[in-house]
């Protein structure tokens, strides 16, 4: 299988990097050669955290500039900050909903239009599939789920090499048991996303 | 139990290269381990110390690295399999005892993991650590992947225990922190008494016998030196006129390259493992098979001048390059694409590189203290103390050094564990301004201690803040001798600070819960400008992401603005905690409001603003 290259970006705590890993396991689940790269430590305190999933033909954990397949910024501002990392055939699939750094919270700092931020994503990428993510996991029970509603989207429209099912199969492994239904609705959810 | 000790060999997992080193030890037989937690190593200790919990595994989290090495030498020398980790700078403080280690031998496998982080992801510099393996004369080897670092923990072990010799195990972030598909294999029953055999004369290294020793390791040497050349983690790959060698992480790079250039055919790549002792038989044969050789490997020139040595000893005068302006850069981690880049340059292929937008102007994210964090209480309070006129911060290293941005700005110097304290002590003698620095209370156990006497010895003048928040906040929340909250419950700690300060010999000690903002202030003024001297301020209140998890307990309120808000941004402009933020409504109104999901209810915004009030928190 040719590489497929997957890197996610968003802010500390928006379980960036469970995203990451569930892919990851649902690879492996598959029998798809993966590998995952990760950042821990001072990076995570409030600040960016990037990750990468790479499946098939490659050996290296990390993504270059410009050679993600796909994007998943589950913030726009990440989103935007990330579009090094793809090209012209690159899908984006982005979290429309902002959480302000500290330089705009402060007010020192202006937040980009969001609106503008997905134009500017949308004219150097092949396709952005841009929505409220934060909503649809309100919606399936906790604003904590945007990262799985996102890995929903993913599985419909990331040409994927394996199945939903094995998604499903690594979050009922992985997530904690009172959190299962929840988070398999935001998935749903997110897989509904056109 | 855990999982690293539930795999059925032959079961393939998708471990992090952190967690492979665990299983590689555990396949190893290893019955004792040592930490100083550090990123990018943590991950290897926290391992070991889930797996000590329900087997007979030792394991303890060290005060320092020195500690840790030292503890862990001497129960290789009783026999026992041994692992000591740390990350890169941390074998900087482990350095003396390694150093004499390589001398005196081990009679137990004993590995040394040293987690090297290139572009700094989470440190202060990115050091290149194999220059230890040389300057000690240990064995090292280098893991591309969390297979290999499997792999190569378990062949380290046996190396070490069949040579009598640590074994340097160097990794990377990119090692460390990936996740890649392992196959494990079974573990080993380890030997869980050791038994020490006095030996005097090959143990105490007085000069006589240490004279002796060095020749001694010279000859393992030579003998690993064959090991080395002989080793199946060195290999060569491919076949044609061209070579690459390389090492680590850098080697995926390589491959990559080989496979996105189409010249499998025409280049050959040596893959070392075993990096030290330098593998110069094997080097040779491989020199003389190509006409040019390029050398992948992050940071400093390590294989690249061994090989050039090598070269020149048998009169080979074909092409090897690597660092330098034109090729690989000596800083920095590499990416696939421009390792690829420098391959085709090099073998004067067409190569077209993908182009890449840059985005313009975006608003920065950097790292931040969290909602809540006792820290930025602190740091209000000895700025709200010093008034206008300030002083001078040496800080450490730990969150808190996150205090260095605005508004905050409460770190002007820092080079390593404990150079606060000694940093301050320096400043007071050198200038007038008054010197206020900060330290952690796990950093102060780990390197401040000895400033801290030094000081007192020299009759320096400053304030050092003891920012005790209960844990090893940074790494993971780990341990310290001055643990107090355990999931049993509150208990004495085991190193009470305050007495280990009084017992440097501080006489003015005082201690506040940075929480209670006005007191704290009023301490902090009282003991900056009281008369000069050493002064000790324990700034006690437990880091709230650790007391939740470790007590369950449930937040009950949180904060607003209420509409008496004058709009004088003290909140934003001096406090700067993270749940605050400054909005605009439909009429371009301005006001302030809190995050109810971000505020964790520490009360420090109430006592500095009376328009901020509190709430019961929704559950």
């Amino acid at each position: 299988m040719k590489a497929w290259r997957i890197f996610f970006a968003g802010v500390g705590g928006q379980g960036t990097l469970l995203a990451t890993r569930v892919v990851g396991e649902a690879a492996l689940l598959a029998d798809i050669p993966v590998v995952v790269s990760e950042i821990h430590g001072m990076a995570q305190r409030g600040g960016v955290v990037e990750s990468a999933v790479v499946m098939g033909e490659a050996h290296s954990p990390v993504i270059s500039d410009g050679e993600a397949d796909i994007l998943m910024a589950f913030e726009p501002l990440e989103g935007l900050r990330a579009i090094r990392k793809c090209s012209t055939h690159s899908l984006v699939i982005c979290n429309t909903s902002p959480v302000a750094p500290f330089a705009v919270a402060s007010g020192r700092d202006q937040y980009p239009e969001v609106s503008d931020m997905m134009r500017t994503i949308s004219s150097q990428v092949d396709r952005i599939i841009a929505y409220d993510a934060r909503s649809l996991a309100r919606e399936a029970g906790s604003e904590l789920s945007v990262n799985v509603v996102m890995l929903g989207t993913l599985m419909r429209h990331g040409k994927m090499p394996f199945d939903q099912e094995m998604v499903k199969t690594v979050l009922n492994t992985r997530t904690k048991r009172s959190f299962l239904n929840m988070n398999l609705k935001a998935f749903d959810l997110g897989y509904q996303v056109e | 139990m855990h999982e690293l000790l539930t795999l059925q060999p032959g079961s393939k997992r998708l471990l992090l290269g952190n967690e492979a080193i665990v299983r590689g030890a555990l396949e190893a037989g290893i019955s004792f381990a040592t930490t100083y937690p550090g990123t990018p190593s943590s991950e290897i200790g926290d391992g070991f110390y889930q797996v000590s919990q329900g087997t007979e595994l030792y394991f303890e989290y060290s005060v320092n690295e020195k500690v840790a090495l030292e503890t862990a030498a001497a129960a290789a020398v009783s026999g026992l399999r041994t692992m000591c980790s740390m990350k890169h700078v941390g074998l900087n403080v482990a350095s003396d005892a390694l150093m004499t280690l390589a001398y005196v031998g081990v009679k137990g496998g004993m590995v040394i993991v040293s987690a090297d982080d290139p572009s700094m992801h989470s440190s202060q510099n990115e050091q290149d650590n194999r220059h230890y393996a040389r300057l000690a004369g240990v064995p090292m080897f280098e893991p591309a992947n969390s297979q290999e670092a499997l792999e190569m923990t378990r062949a380290a072990f046996a190396l070490s225990e069949s040579y009598q010799i640590p074994v340097l195990l160097r990794t990377t972030t990119r090692v460390n922190h990936s996740r890649s598909i392992v196959e494990v294999g079974p573990l080993q029953t380890p030997r869980l008494r050791g038994s020490f055999k006095k030996d005097p004369l090959n143990l105490v290294p007085v000069p006589m016998v240490a004279r002796r020793l060095h020749v001694e390791l010279l000859a393992k040497n030579e003998k690993l030196k064959a090991e080395a050349s002989g080793s199946s983690f060195n290999r060569v790959r491919g076949q044609g006129p061209w070579g690459v060698v390389t090492s680590g992480v850098s080697y995926n790079y390589v491959m990559d390259g080989v496979r996105e250039l189409n010249i499998a055919d025409r280049v050959r790549v040596l893959k070392l493992g075993m990096t030290y002792p330098f593998p110069g038989q094997l080097c040779l044969d491989f020199l003389k098979e190509v006409e040019q050789v390029l050398v992948v490997e992050e940071l400093e020139p390590f294989l690249e001048e061994m090989l050039k040595v090598a070269a020149q000893e048998q009169g080979l005068t074909l092409r090897i390059r690597g660092k330098g302006d034109e090729w690989l850069p000596r800083y920095f981690e590499f990416d696939p694409v421009q390792v690829r880049s420098v391959m085709a340059r090099f073998f004067q292929l067409d190569y077209q590189p993908p182009e890449v937008e840059m985005g313009s102007h975006l608003p920065q994210r950097p790292p931040n203290l969290c909602a809540g964090c006792p820290h930025r209480a602190s740091y209000y309070a000895v700025r709200q103390a010093l008034g206008d006129e300030g002083g001078i911060y040496p800080s450490d290293i730990g969150c808190y050094t996150l205090g260095l941005l605005p508004p905050l700005e409460a770190a002007d110097f820092l080079l390593c564990m404990g150079s606060s304290v000694s940093g301050a002590g320096g400043f007071s003698k050198a200038q007038k301004r008054p010197v206020v620095a900060f330290i952690g209370d796990s950093t102060f156990f780990h390197s401040g201690i000895t400033g801290l006497i030094n000081a007192v010895m020299n009759d320096h003048n400053f304030t050092l803040v003891i920012l005790d928040n209960g844990t090893t906040a940074m790494t993971g929340q780990q341990p310290h001798p001055g643990v107090e909250l355990t999931p049993e419950g509150r208990r004495p700690p085991k190193v009470d600070i305050e007495a280990v300060v009084r017992g440097c010999g501080v006489e003015r000690i005082a201690v506040v819960n940075p929480l209670q903002v006005e007191k704290t202030i009023a301490t902090m003024k009282e003991m900056i400008e009281g008369e000069p001297g050493v002064k000790v301020i324990v700034s006690k209140s437990p880091c709230p992401l650790f007391e939740r998890r470790v007590t369950g307990k449930k937040q009950k309120v949180v904060f607003r603005v209420t509409n008496e808000c004058d709009m004088c941004r003290r909140c934003l402009d001096e406090l700067g905690c993270p749940a605050f933020t400054y909005c605009e409504d439909e009429e371009e109104c301005a006001f302030i409001s809190i995050d109810e999901h971000l505020c964790s209810g520490c009360s420090v915004c109430k006592q500095i603003c009376h328009a901020v009030k509190p709430k019961k928190k929704r559950a």
